[in-house]
Order: structure tokens, then C-alpha cells, then sequence
């Protein structure tokens, strides 16, 4: 344990994701060498994003007004929503250039074990935007693991009676894995040899 | 069999019957494989997963997936909650490392494709945490009982909620909370009788029976019975209300044990069909008897 305000420092970082104790540690002495101004640009991007980025009102993504660059892109297509989990899966899908719809970011997948269940996720939010028949297809592309195919296999079962098409990414994905982490070759052939799995 | 349950002394109480470690007569053992059933999985730092077993001769055991949530990853779909495996781990100073996996039961597949399965199975695994809480302590009768458990849900034989419940009362009888549904729990005053009271252990005669317990329907005291035997023969035939009254029970009971809720449950679906279920019911099928040291299943 050190004096307080290092301490506070190393507990703060230590709360995020990806960081243990020891890295906590080695970031937060990282910071007491630095120079002031680097710091600074640290704190200012840290204010920055907190001030100025939302997550958008109608899709999830991260924006910086009321909606996102990609709902508020006119040239992109209303008939198709892409289901993603976390705002990171929209920077994979469009890394693709497969994908001319929108998205739709739920926040998360269904997690029993821990705690998260439909109702923790944007999934009322999702059949509102479904509801007014523009929709024609719903893409599920969730992380191909166990909760991510137990969250897609509930929406296609909530979805597919509304009438409209639902398809998920094809296999070739290599379960276990995380969506970010599919290269873009790999995730772009998903995209186009998805199979229809309701509607 | 059991020659890996030796006292705890360092890194040797934890050699398995299949050994695959170099001179582990006199030494340290770098490397040791059991069979196991994952039960949850936590993202660590940038691609790796730190895994939690429950092994058949290491009992409870955390380790780390190395890379497993990168595209490249040889064995990450078989380290996912619901796969029983075959693992390979080699002994770290705080945490162990997974090595080599092969797939013994995939039933992850087949579990998430179908949502109630996924929720049934998920409150399964964390009973099964739960009630193993010490790591590196054999509990082999809880392993062989998950498996099985899993196995039975995954290839729909009965209704998963049954499923379910039958595999919480089995798991809390290992765990030494053995309900009785038919006998007085407290007196042994042979039943049927009409109270049930979760905190004495099940049905209790009218000369036991304290204030605040409940009075299931007979049908009721059947199934749980039924469940807790693993006689699917009467459990299939049951029906929705006697189903739904049972599950409540069982609910209450894993609360008053676990003194805490089990989280997934609030979220299982329980599919109980409006109908009764058809009266020849499909190819029986168990969960594994409770096995007694040794016996293989
Ligand atoms: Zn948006
Ligand atoms: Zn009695």
C-alpha cells in the first residue's frame, strides 16, 4: 500500500477493464515520471470524452451528438440493422466494407451467471426501430461464443415472427473468439455468407 | 483410481490418474490432465480467458486460456461454459495455464441454440459453483452429476426445467442437504405427508410440522421425489401446475442453502407445456445415479 493519492490513482486504474494490480501499479508509476504536459493531454482526452461523447439515442454507438455518424449518413440503407454487442463490434463490421445498413448496439449479451438478462440489454429499443416496417432484415452478429449465440438464438425467436428476415454471420468465425479480434477478410465473407436463421 | 488424492502438499496433491508430467516421483509436477466441465469464463487483459473447472479429481481449478480470444485460437471454442473437455494444465505459481484441450462433451452447441436450455443449463453451472467452493478439493460425485445433468439437457430427453430442478436437489444431497419428500424430514415418521417446510428439509409430520410451512399438493410431493430419484418415468408425466409448484420449492430451498439467491435462476425459462406431457414418455433417459467412490458410470 503506498500514501494516498497514489493509491487512489493505482485503485482507480485497477478498476479498469484489462488492468490488474500490477500493471495498476506500473501505469500509475508510468504517470508520476511523466512530464506534466503529457499528463495533461491525458486528463484533457479523459474530459474530452466524458464531455462530448454519448452514446447515440437510436442505435447504441458511441456519437457525439444526439445521433451517430452512421444514423445520421444518408446514403446508408434503412432496411438493414446490424445486431452488435459493444460499440467496438461496429468498428470491426465497418472495417469490412460489407455493411451499407445501420446498427444496432444491445450493450452487452445475455449473461445469466452474470446477472444479464434481456431486459439489462437495448433489446426493447431494437424492436421499437423494427416496428415500423422499413426494417427487412435484421443481421445478428454477436461474438461467436456461448453467450453470444444463446443471445442470438433469443432474438431470432422474438424477431422472426414480426415477419422480417433474420440471418446470422456465418460460421468460419471461430468460436471462443471475440468479434474485434476477426480480421477483416474473415469477417467480410461471414457478412456475405450469413444464413437465415428466422423471418 | 483416486491415486492423485493424495494430503495437500504443494504442487503434488495434485497429480491426476493420468499423469503426464516428467519424474513426479521426486519432484514438482510441471504438467497434469483431468477431466473437466467449464463453468464460467472471465476475459483477461488483451485475448486471454481466465477459466473456471470444475475437474473430476482436482475439484474446483482456475486457469488461464492463453490467446483464446483471438481468431487464431487452436482450442477456444472448446473452453466455453457447458463443454466438458479434456485438459491439459500446467502448474503456474498462481494460477495454472491451459495447455492442451480435446472436447469430451460439446454441449455448448446445442445449449445456447435453444434458449430455455441455455438458461436451465446456466443456473446448473452456477449451483455447481457455488456448492464446490474450495478449489483443488475432489468433489467427484458433483462432477460425474453436472456431466450428467448437462448431457440430459443437452439432448432434450425431458423437459429442461425438470432437468433442472432435478439436478439442484441431487447437487444439494452431495452437498449434505439430502431433502425428504416422502418421510418426516426431522422425525423420520414414515409419509406421505401434507406440510412441507424448506428449512427442516423437506415434508414433516403434523407433531413436526412449525408454523410457516407449506402444503404442496400430493402431486407436488410425488415429483419432487421423483426428481430426486432421477424417476423420469413419473417426472415426464407431470404436469404444468405441479411442475411450476415444485420449481417454486426448489427455488426456495436453494436460497435457504446457498443463504443467497442463484442469479441465473430468476432468469430461466420454463417452457412446462399447457398439455401434459404424452403418456409414453420419449427414450428414458437418467442422470447418472450418484456414484460411490470408484465406480465408474
Ligand atoms: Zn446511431
Ligand atoms: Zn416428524
Amino acid at each position: 500500500m503506498y500514501e494516498g493519492a497514489v493509491q487512489d490513482l493505482i485503485d482507480e486504474l485497477g478498476r479498469l477493464p484489462g488492468v490488474g494490480p500490477k500493471s495498476a501499479q506500473r501505469i500509475a508509476f508510468h504517470l508520476l515520471a511523466a512530464e506534466g504536459h503529457e499528463v495533461k493531454r491525458l486528463v484533457d482526452a479523459l474530459t474530452e470524452v466524458k464531455l462530448r461523447v454519448r452514446f447515440c439515442e437510436l442505435c447504441g454507438n458511441v456519437a457525439e451528438a444526439e445521433r451517430c455518424r452512421v444514423c445520421l449518413d444518408p446514403r446508408r440503407s434503412d432496411e438493414v440493422i446490424c445486431v452488435v454487442e459493444e460499440p467496438k463490434d461496429v468498428v470491426a463490421v465497418e472495417r469490412t466494407r460489407e455493411f451499407r445498413g445501420r446498427y444496432h448496439v444491445l450493450g452487452g449479451a445475455i449473461n445469466p451467471m452474470e446477472n444479464i438478462g434481456p431486459d439489462d440489454l437495448r433489446i426493447k429499443e431494437l424492436l421499437t426501430r423494427l416496428a415500423d416496417g422499413a426494417v427487412k432484415e435484421v443481421i445478428l452478429a454477436m461474438d461467436p461464443n456461448v453467450e453470444g449465440e444463446a443471445t442470438a438464438t433469443y432474438l431470432a425467436r422474438l424477431i422472426g415472427p414480426i415477419g422480417i428476415t433474420v440471418s446470422r454471420l456465418a460460421s468460419g468465425l471461430p468460436v471462443g473468439g471475440d468479434l474485434e479480434y476477426a480480421d477483416e477478410v474473415t469477417l467480410g465473407r461471414a457478412f456475405e455468407g450469413r444464413r437465415v436463421v428466422g423471418g | 483410481m483416486f491415486e492423485g488424492r493424495r494430503p495437500a502438499v504443494g504442487v503434488d496433491s495434485r497429480r491426476s490418474g493420468h499423469d503426464v508430467g516428467e519424474g513426479w516421483d521426486n519432484g514438482p509436477v510441471p504438467l497434469y490432465r483431468d477431466d473437466a466441465i467449464v463453468l464460467r469464463t472471465h476475459k483477461l487483459g488483451e485475448a486471454d480467458r481466465i477459466v473456471t473447472f470444475l475437474t473430476r479429481e482436482n475439484g474446483k481449478v482456475r486457469a488461464v486460456g492463453k490467446g483464446v480470444r483471438r481468431t487464431s485460437s487452436r482450442f477456444g471454442a472448446r473452453l466455453e461454459p457447458f463443454m466438458v473437455v479434456d485438459v491439459q494444465l500446467h502448474v503456474g505459481r498462481n494460477l495454472d495455464t491451459v495447455t492442451q484441450v480435446e472436447t469430451v462433451g460439446p454441449y455448448a452447441r446445442a445449449i445456447c441454440e435453444d434458449y430455455g436450455l441455455y438458461t436451465a443449463g446456466a443456473a446448473m453451472l452456477e449451483a455447481a459453483d457455488r456448492l464446490v467452493e474450495a478449489e483443488r478439493e475432489p468433489a467427484v460425485q458433483q462432477y460425474w452429476l453436472l456431466a450428467g445433468a448437462l448431457r440430459a439437457l443437452s439432448e432434450r430427453h425431458h423437459d429442461s426445467g425438470l432437468v433442472l430442478d432435478s439436478y439442484l436437489l441431487r447437487a444439494f444431497s452431495v452437498a449434505g442437504w439430502a431433502p425428504s419428500f416422502t418421510d418426516c424430514a426431522r422425525c423420520g415418521e414414515p409419509g406421505p405427508h401434507r406440510a412441507l417446510n424448506v428449512a427442516q428439509g423437506g415434508a414433516v409430520c403434523p407433531r413436526c410440522r412449525p408454523p410457516g410451512s407449506t402444503a404442496p399438493a400430493a402431486e407436488t410431493f410425488v415429483l419432487l421425489a421423483a426428481l430426486l430419484a432421477g424417476e423420469w418415468d413419473v417426472a415426464d408425466v407431470s404436469d404444468a401446475r405441479h411442475r411450476k409448484e415444485a420449481s417454486g420449492l426448489v427455488a426456495a430451498y436453494s436460497q435457504y442453502y446457498l443463504e443467497r439467491t442463484l442469479r441465473s435462476l430468476r432468469m430461466v425459462e420454463r417452457d412446462t407445456p399447457a398439455v401434459p406431457a404424452p403418456a409414453i414418455p420419449a427414450v428414458p433417459h437418467k442422470i447418472p445415479a450418484i456414484p460411490r467412490e470408484g465406480e465408474a458410470i
